[in-house]
């Protein structure tokens, strides 16, 4: 038994220790928001928050997880949720897919670094594809969030 | 287009593809299925099967094709609630399940919008002329003192209903037999720029994809599919599989020998993803490879380039090419090599299925309801009204999920198991088991004469056919695979197309803008290239090419026409700001096609700066025709730009000993964000037939960027992916 704490909630499940936490999130606790791509950390789409760092669920095992507080999209962390805001303001998805990943990396960045530049923004989402190629308006929309923050 | 079209019933019901007037009514009842069949109380009017009005004023209008990135849940509705002067905002979206009431559901090769334009239309005004009608006949005024205005109607006196309030009387009135079309100029949600209705359930990630669908007991399985296609198993061993931890069940999946049926194979089930994975990873398996096991991408590229350098099946013959040749000033030939590409949608084919007894129901993300029902009545043989097809959220389709033998497998596996299950792929098992984009070998010629004007042009190609996914052993290209090489806009007085043979040993399928892709590569570099030879300008030079303002008859209802064509190369070029001077190492170069009945030109700004490339801008115009979601269309030329660079600078499936050789995105790459480039888009204003969205900005961007590469370097590449040149 393992017992994870996923946005604030604690769930004790019975899963192998070295099952990937991506899995686990998904098929165990039920939480679909964090997406499989690859499974093997390339693409960003399974992008949890691991004590506020960034890391690929597709290739950390759940038992690296215990005692951590897990991130995910449904989850709760102020950065996110302006960066939701500024998705939504600017259309940013197409299909959707990728976006859950693409929030964490962003919120990560946003957590530790308050006026991201372009360079910046490219490094810190370097890791995370988006097929449909919306990397323009995420770029956009992480600006846009500084913006705002720094407005009020 | 007319701003207001009268359009009796009769062609309105057959214009959805009904049999029938008197089909309308059935069309009202059967709207939802039993199971899913919502309050009566709560469902009160249906004037036909698009539109849902309830007596609280909430409209639910059902989006029959499928949203994949496309937009189109919100541009097919945002139609009718303009017909309808609906408030938007009292909108929300039902997904149509796989059923042929609601006409072709087949979300392809970028017609949602101009297939279904009008009968949107027709569907909003007809719902609007009946509130109109029971509005008119409770204050027992002449209807035409009516007008409907954002959910209300409204009295010429001032007094006003909502649509709500309306609903009772409306529900008992006759469906009109003709409608009336509001004038383009009143349209409110028509051209402009609507959010994606599902943005939010995107970025909270309350959004379920067809990964993401649960039911209760639902088992996980993964399949272990022959490396090389059409190959079957002699024997296995399950015993280690069997014990891992989650791991229920192995059991066989038949080959089904149809164009979307199954591959077949052995399928781990277990309690989640995971353990099936590693379950099927512990199989062993000896496979019998069958005839494609001879597959060798490398000797194949081979055999078609010899096979498009000697004489092919003619399939266009104007004036006399050979005579335009040996009259030439000076003579330009080329050959061109496209390697397989692969969709690898983010979100892998999969599937859940249901059997239970003799009936089935899936949630799957496809692109394709109706191919995905009948696929699996026939694997069943049950009664299509016993299988119900449920469209999930697609994460990406780009023409892979259009193919359902993803879904037959979950149903076979769900027979089997008598539960309901779900089918994943794993990336790898996207990447090596697809409908793969075909490879191509194209060689080209042509003449120029002392006044550098184009007397002859001679195009051969060889690719292995989408058709023969259809008709095994097909082996030279369809007569659709050849209009895009024999219908180039150009004026040429001699013009020879010829086809090469290319038998399939691997499955051909249709990937975002298909044949465009490399027709439009060859035949845009090849007229840089004779720029080039000319010593002229290449916007210039192509301008003089496409030659004067004329409609072009390709065999197609809809015409092309040149003046659009140039319209849109020359919007792009100024965009650009073509022919500035530009710092060393950068080069601008230029593409434009006609493809899904739309207008396309991208001007592409690289920078090759110690031999490593950059695209730095990107300057798309579109001439689509009417607009009915400037941001979509927007976001799509965006998309576009960065699909276009992906194949461009990687995308290359290789194929050895009958296997594919990439297995994920780290051999099989994608253009990430610190390479995208900066996408300007404009769109035409136009109110001309709405045209193709979705696929049209793919094909330009690989010939614009190795055009402009050239202009960078004076390096001429004629074969993709550009990372093989090691300059990515
Ligand atoms: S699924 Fe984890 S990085 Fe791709
Ligand atoms: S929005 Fe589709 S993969 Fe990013």
């Amino acid at each position: 038994m393992i017992t994870l704490q996923i946005n604030g909630e604690k769930h004790t499940i019975d899963a192998d220790p070295t099952m990937p936490l991506l899995w686990a999130i998904r098929d165990i606790v039920g939480l679909t928001g964090t997406k499989y791509g690859c499974g093997e950390g390339v693409c960003g789409s399974c992008k949890v928050l691991l004590d506020n760092s960034p890391v690929q669920s597709c290739v950390i095992p759940v038992s690296a997880a215990k005692g951590k507080n897990i991130t995910t999209v449904e989850g709760e962390n102020k950065n996110l949720q302006l960066l939701q805001e500024s998705w939504v303001e600017l259309n940013v998805p197409q299909c959707g897919f990728c976006q859950p990943g693409q929030l964490i990396a962003a919120t990560a960045l946003l957590d530790k670094n308050e006026k991201p530049t372009d360079k910046d923004i490219d490094e810190a989402m370097i890791g995370n594809i988006c097929r449909c190629g919306t990397y323009q308006r995420i770029k956009n929309a992480i600006h846009r969030t500084v913006e705002l923050k720094n407005q009020n | 287009m007319s701003s207001i079209k009268n359009i009796s019933r009769r062609s309105f019901v057959r214009s959805i593809g009904l049999a029938s007037g008197g089909l309308i009514l059935a069309c009202n009842t059967s709207i939802f299925t039993d199971k899913e069949k919502a309050p009566e109380n709560l469902i009160d009017f249906n004037p036909n099967l698009f539109v849902q009005l309830n007596s609280d004023g909430s409209l639910i209008l059902v989006a029959s094709r499928s949203e994949m990135g496309n937009g189109v849940r919100t541009s097919l509705p945002s139609i009718i609630a303009d017909e309808m002067e609906a408030d938007w905002s009292r909108v929300s979206i039902k997904q149509a399940t796989g059923d042929k009431k609601y006409g072709d559901q087949n979300t392809d090769g970028s017609r949602s919008i101009r297939y279904l334009y009008t009968t949107m239309r027709q569907m909003g005004a007809t719902a609007k002329a009946m509130l109109i009608s029971a509005a008119a006949q409770k204050w027992e005024v002449p209807a035409d003192e009516c007008i409907a205005e954002k959910h209300f109607i409204i009295h010429s006196s001032g007094k006003k209903i909502s649509f709500g309030d309306l609903v009772e009387i409306a529900k008992t009135l006759e469906i009109p037999t003709e409608v009336t079309l509001k004038d383009p100029e009143k349209f409110k949600y028509i051209g402009k720029h609507l959010k994606s209705i599902d943005v939010e359930k995107y970025v909270n990630g309350s959004a379920i994809f067809g990964l993401d669908k649960r039911l209760p007991n639902m088992k996980f399985a993964a399949i272990a599919r022959c490396p090389v296609t059409f190959g079957t198993f002699k024997s296995y061993d399950k015993s280690e599989a069997l014990k891992i931890a989650g791991v229920i069940d192995v059991i066989e999946i038949p080959r089904i020998e149809r164009p979307f049926g199954a591959l077949g194979g052995i399928a781990v089930v277990a309690t989640n993803t995971w353990a099936a994975f590693k379950g099927r990873d512990a199989l062993k398996i000896d496979w019998d490879y069958g005839s494609n096991k001879s597959y060798d991408s490398a000797e194949y590229m081979k055999q078609i380039t010899a096979n498009v350098h000697k004489p092919g099946k003619v399939s266009k013959d104007k004036g006399n090419v050979n005579k335009a040749f040996k009259n030439a000033k000076k003579i330009v030939e080329s050959t061109f090599q496209l390697p397989h590409l692969s969709h690898a949608p983010m979100e892998v084919p999969n599937a859940v299925a249901w059997v239970q007894g003799e009936t089935c129901e899936v949630w799957a993300p496809t692109q394709q309801p109706q191919a995905s029902r009948k696929e699996v009545v026939e694997y069943l043989g049950v009664p299509e009204e016993n299988v119900t097809v449920n469209v999930t959220f697609l994460g990406g389709g780009f023409g892979r999920k259009s193919k359902p033998d993803y879904v037959v497998e979950a149903v076979a596996v769900s027979r089997t198991m008598n539960g309901p299950v779900q089918v994943v792929w794993s990336r790898e098992d996207d990447i090596k088991h697809g409908y793969y984009h075909t490879v191509s070998a194209q060689y080209m010629k042509a003449s120029l004469d002392k006044n550098n004007k184009v007397t002859g042009w001679l195009h051969r190609f060889a690719l292995p056919t989408i058709t023969s996914t259809f008709s095994p052993g097909a082996d030279y290209a369809a007569g659709w695979e050849i209009g895009s090489a024999s219908n180039i806009p150009f004026t040429l007085e001699n013009m020879k197309v010829e086809v090469g043979q290319a038998p399939a040993l691997i499955r051909i399928g249709w990937l975002r803008s298909v044949i465009n892709i490399p027709h439009g590569f060859s035949v845009n570099v090849f007229a840089d290239e004779l720029a080039n030879a000319a010593n002229e300008d290449p916007l210039e030079f192509r301008l003089k090419l496409i030659g004067e303002d004329r409609l072009e008859d390709t065999k197609n209802p809809i015409k092309y026409d040149t003046a659009r064509l140039k319209n849109v190369l020359k919007k792009a070029a100024k965009n650009a700001n073509w022919g500035a001077n530009l710092p060393e190492g950068h080069g601008l170069g230029l593409a434009v096609q006609y493809s899904f009945f739309s207008y396309v030109a991208s001007v592409v700004e690289v920078s090759v700066i110690n031999n490593k490339l950059t695209v730095h801008n990107v300057y798309t115009v579109i001439d689509c025709g009417t607009v009915i979601n400037k941001d979509t269309v927007k976001a799509q030329m965006e998309g576009s730009a960065i699909f276009g660079m992906s194949l461009a600078m990687y995308g290359k499936i290789t194929a050895k000993d009958g296997a594919i050789e990439q297995g994920n995105y780290s051999d099989y790459q994608m253009t990430r964000m610190h390479q995208a480039p900066k996408v300007h888009v404009e769109i035409v204003d136009s109110i001309e037939n709405p045209t193709g969205v979705g696929e049209p900005g793919v094909p330009v961007i690989a010939p614009a960027i190795v055009n402009a590469i050239y202009k960078a370097t004076g390096k001429r590449y004629h074969n993709l992916p550009l990372s093989d040149y090691g300059i990515v």
